[in-house]
């Protein structure tokens, strides 16, 4: 009997709370799978957001600290800087990296920081009911922007990977999603890279995953991922924003 | 110890962080702390510790938050406008359970208000200051020396009660030079345990450890026990000094610089045959209430001085609950005391005067004030909102 | 032959899983698990080829993949 795929060591046997359907389980999932076979599993220390992934300190197997609403890389950056032989990653959605914490990430990058970021970006604020997120498309409806998003009241959606790949800092920047099969195939080895990277002391690298919310998008699971497809893949195309080696 | 050697409290004070095993410094800039991060920058890398200029104070004490969770002796400092955006990382830090070390080089206020030496956060410090049922434990020095010989005190309470610690002093401490000495050697913290909660590397089989501050269904639970841990800290580690206090028909209290200068206006009062004593207190959380509720027994009239508009006379009528009249002397926003102004409202406690002594609603009793909105100034009608 | 199998205390019924199937093999459960969810089950094992997309795709890690 051979195992093909089962759930990695490194995250706990405690059920995920996330509603049906949605992105964040795969991305733990493949967060795990790449400690694993990285076997870094017993120098991972994470950082949860404030946000859905609230409680991924449950769900990840390595020590995990819980911080503030945006605070993840400065967390990191205190996290790395006291115990540079640990590989830390800083877990953030869409409200928390790209609206409140928007200073810390950037800064991070700026320092290019040798942590990993994974951006869960589904447009829209899932733990507080649906709000509208920095990344929220224009038009998309939410609690706080019940006529859709108006460019004239609210502005333009902001894209992360492409604004971080201005800075000198960010040495890897890669946008994946996790509709098909195939692109979780590609977010895993961006996932993995990301982490890669870490080891080899490349500097500061984060992986953008555009992701399903369903609940708060009120669709139905198939809705949800050719929401993804259609909607969100047009303003955040996938690929390669930066890819710089270490010297 | 060392020999004395003269040196500027703010670097006395970031040189005995050091040498009490502080291996992790953020900070950003404002006025009058500088020469803490400055010198941190200088010397914590050769320390074999991290530096970090950080973007902003909420991000430094969150880098704190990281830094002291994997165990580290770990802080930063700032002067009070850049402590009140510290309060977010604050209240984490207590929540968590996290030890730290966070200096507070206070400044006039509120808002913006000045750069010079002040006391106006006193509620902050001692009231937990950000959101939820927390405390901070104060230290409050009075000279370049306890600047420089606090951190590792403050290092030590906040790692046995696994409780942010916050050294309050001012921008005059922060400034003067003074002739000091270290009474301790320096602590190696590689030489210090692990500790069994911290996030680390090398975990050898050891179950994971969390640092969090999300409690859901337990946060009564674990408030409660914390409260234990506060009860243990009042009972035992409420710190003061005494002079002059068996005998006094004037009991002052004052803390930090405040209280050099009732010093001089203890000296003052023997020469002109007035009995008056002195109480300092040094931690200001826990307040020394126990020993200050005995004095109050012996005294005919207690006067705080402080340089904040009535804020620790808050706790002195705490502690004292009726015992004898509680006066106040204050020189908020940046004024300062001396031994003359002082003496002044002494005498006033003891002949029933008023000079030289502070109450809000006396000094409002002939006051009227009203503000109206101006319609000879054209009307809010062209203002209709959105963009 | 592979084989999968269902953490029934873990699937929440998105069906991520059966659409992910190129063969086709999974349905929904008939039967409602603890949680209250119709969970994905195997339904035409002999079509399995154990390419684990179905397991790529669960968010709730609850497919185990087998070959005997």
């Amino acid at each position: 009997m051979t195992i093909l795929a089962k759930k990695p060591q490194s995250l706990t046997d405690i059920p995920m709370h996330y509603c049906p359907g949605c992105g964040h389980g795969i991305v733990h999932r493949l967060m795990a799978e790449a400690f694993d076979e990285l076997k870094i599993a017993d120098r991972v220390i994470g950082v949860a957001p404030v946000g859905c992934a609230v409680f991924a300190d449950d769900y990840f197997a390595c020590d995990m600290v819980q911080g503030a609403h945006g605070r993840g890389p400065a967390i990191a950056t205190g996290i790395k800087r006291s115990k540079p032989q640990a590989v830390v990653f800083s877990y953030q959605g869409d409200g928390d990296l790209a609206s409140i914490g928007m200073a810390e990430i950037v800064h991070a990058a700026v320092r290019s920081e040798n942590i990993t970021v994974i951006f869960i970006n589904n447009a829209i604020y899932g733990m507080t009911g649906g709000q509208m997120a920095p990344t929220t498309l224009v038009g998309q409806v939410a609690t706080t922007a019940p006529k859709g998003r108006d460019p004239k009241l609210q502005g333009w959606p902001i894209n992360m990977c492409e604004m971080l790949s201005q800075i000198t800092g960010a040495k890897y920047l890669e946008r994946v999603a996790v509709d098909t099969p195939q692109h979780v195939m590609a977010a895993k080895k961006a996932i993995k890279k990301a982490f890669e990277n870490q080891v080899k002391g490349v500097g500061f690298s984060m992986v953008e995953v555009l992701s399903q919310c369903p609940t708060n998008w009120h669709a139905s699971v198939d809705q949800a991922l050719e929401f993804v497809r259609t909607q969100m893949m047009p303003q955040y195309p996938l690929g390669v924003f930066k890819n710089e080696e270490a010297k | 110890m060392t020999e004395k050697t003269l040196r500027k409290g703010n670097e006395a004070l970031a040189e005995g962080a050091i040498r009490a095993g502080a291996r992790f410094f953020a900070g950003y800039p404002i006025t009058p702390q500088n020469e803490v991060p400055e010198y941190m920058s200088a010397y914590m890398a050769d320390a074999g510790g991290a530096f970090v200029q950080a973007e902003s104070e909420v991000a430094a004490i969150n880098m704190v938050y990281g830094a002291a969770a994997t165990g580290t002796r770990s802080m930063t400092s700032s002067s009070s406008p850049g402590i009140s955006l510290k309060q977010e990382g604050i209240t984490y830090l207590a929540s968590a359970d996290l030890p730290c070390l966070i200096v507070n080089v206070m400044r006039g206020g509120p808002g913006l208000g000045s750069i010079s030496g002040a006391q106006g956060d006193y509620f902050q410090a001692t009231r937990g200051g950000g959101n939820g049922d927390y405390r901070v434990l104060v230290l409050a020095p009075n000279s370049v020396e306890e600047l420089g010989n606090f951190p590792k005190l403050g290092f030590e309470l906040a790692e046995k009660y696994r409780i942010p610690c916050m050294i309050l002093a001012d921008g005059i401490l922060g400034q003067m030079m003074e002739s000091m000495s270290f009474n301790f050697d320096p602590v190696d913290p590689n030489q210090l345990g692990k500790m069994q909660w911290a996030v680390d590397i090398e975990k050898n089989g050891r179950p994971k450890n969390k640092v969090f501050s999300y409690k859901g269904d337990n946060l009564i639970a674990d408030v409660v026990e914390r409260a234990k841990r506060y009860g243990l800290i009042e009972k035992t580690e409420a710190r003061y000094e005494e002079r002059n206090t068996e005998d006094c028909d004037v009991l002052l209290v004052a803390y930090g610089l405040s209280s050099r200068a009732c010093l001089e206006a203890v000296n003052k009062a023997q020469e002109e045959g007035l009995k008056v004593g002195l109480f300092r207190p040094i931690t200001l959380w826990p307040f020394p209430s126990k020993r200050l509720a005995e004095l109050a027994q012996k005294t005919k009239a207690i006067l705080t001085v402080e340089q904040s508009l009535g804020q620790l006379v808050q706790d002195v009528k705490l502690a004292v609950n009726g015992k004898t009249p509680v006066y106040l002397n204050a020189y908020p926003a940046g004024g300062q005391p001396d031994g003359e102004s002082i003496l002044t409202a002494v005498r006033s406690c003891l002949n029933g005067g008023k000079e030289g002594l502070f109450d809000l609603q006396a000094h409002a009793a002939d006051f009227a004030y009203e503000c109206k909105r101006d319609a000879s100034l054209g009307m809010q009608g062209d203002c209709k909102g959105g963009k | 032959m592979p084989r999968i199998e269902v953490d029934v205390n873990r699937c929440k019924a998105c069906y991520l899983c059966v659409n992910a199937c190129p063969k086709k093999c999974l349905g929904k459960s008939a039967t409602i698990s603890k949680k209250g969810y119709f969970p994905a089950e195997m339904q035409r094992p002999q079509d399995c080829i154990g390419c684990t997309m179905c397991y790529m795709m669960c968010p709730d890690v609850a497919i185990t993949v087998i070959k005997e």
